[in-house]
């Protein structure tokens, strides 16, 4: 039976769709049978950041209405056998599809995959409802920043009343340099106020903005990144990871700038 | 300027600060200042009974629930140091 995992926010932007992009890659370089449901209805980005815009033919809510079956409707990856997207409609809205009839199309594909991952739209409508609807865990995405943090204990605080099974926190585009002149929360902060457990910590990376642009998620390249989704994936594996040094911030440079910031 | 840099809270602190005290009242979706008309009530009658420090004492709204921070059974607790019981 696959693993059902929701990726939300509340907040947009803060990296759900790249989360979702680069855990699924991740979890399919490991052998594992992956698809990646994206439900942000009306606004779809997973297929771009996939890189697999240019092959789709059927939708999400082609699949829930019937006009084809879902087999037909997924996107296999360009690099990745054992991974697939099922893309969500451009030209429809939320309310085209309800909770309802996600459980019942996750429930048909559980017995076919080892994870299930939805990406969740921003806000805490019915894409959000819809999203959370069939999942058994869920990954909060959150930035060091106060509306980022705020949104996120809203959507901890629903999901809970959704009886969620388990919640687990992403901390994404953390600085570290900021960090360290006392100008962003640390993931301890963040966590202390969140207080659900840490999953993942991904530092402000560059190479995020170019993969995307290439469409090609940049799980396990040799990037602060790719290192960092990398982990996540073994974390969401059940490998117990320890967070590294980089995870932390405390590379060579920061510990030679450190030195000249202690005098 | 380096003074200045000394004396003031860093960014961290007050982003950290703020999102405490709103998150209280997000979550239990209780204003702060119902927070403060609850605790000057509350300090009006207790005092009636002993003499209590109305200036040290703190009320909070927590969530003591099974699942740790499960929003179901909020509870409110009040922290009010008493300096002299009254007959």
């Amino acid at each position: 039976m696959g693993e059902v995992i929701v990726v939300t926010s509340g907040k947009g932007g803060v990296g759900k769709t790249t989360t979702t992009a680069n855990v699924g890659t991740g979890l399919a370089a490991m052998g594992k049978k992956v698809i990646l449901i994206d439900t942000d209805i009306g606004l779809r980005n997973l297929d771009v950041v996939m890189g697999l815009e240019s092959r789709i033919v059927y939708n999400l809510v082609d699949v829930v209405e019937g006009n084809c079956r879902i087999k037909q409707a997924l996107v296999r990856d360009k690099r990745y056998p054992t991974l697939f997207l099922l893309p969500s409609a451009q030209t429809r809205d939320k309310s085209a599809v309800n909770p309802a009839q996600m459980v019942k199309m996750i429930n048909h594909l559980r017995d076919q995959f080892d994870y299930i991952i939805l990406d969740c739209p921003a806000g805490i409508e019915q894409g959000f409802q819809n999203a959370i609807a069939g999942a058994d865990r869920a990954l909060v995405v959150t930035t060091p920043e106060v509306s980022a943090i705020r949104d996120a204990d809203r959507i901890i605080g629903l999901l809970e009343a959704n009886e969620m099974q388990k919640i687990d926190l992403i901390i994404n585009r953390i600085r570290y340099d900021m960090i360290k002149r006392g100008d962003m929360m640390s993931s301890d902060d963040v966590v202390d106020i969140l207080s659900i457990p840490l999953l993942g910590l991904v530092p402000d990376d560059e190479n995020v903005v170019i993969a995307t642009n290439q469409g090609e998620p940049l799980v396990g390249s040799n990037t602060l990144a790719g290192q960092a989704y990398q982990n996540i994936c073994y974390r969401v594996n059940g490998k117990d990871v320890p967070f590294l040094d980089f995870e932390r911030g405390i590379s060579f440079w920061t510990k030679i700038s450190g030195i000249f910031h202690r005098s | 300027m380096f003074k200045n840099i000394l004396k003031r809270k860093s960014s961290r602190e007050i982003a950290k600060d703020r999102l405490k005290i709103l998150l209280i009242s997000d979550r239990v979706n209780c204003s702060p200042e119902m927070m403060e008309m609850i605790k000057n009530d509350i300090a009006k009658v207790i005092s009636k009974y002993m003499k209590i420090d109305t200036k040290s004492m703190e009320i909070q709204i927590t969530k003591t629930g099974s699942k740790g921070r499960n929003m179901k059974n909020p509870t409110l607790y009040a922290n009010i140091p008493i300096l002299d019981l009254k007959q």
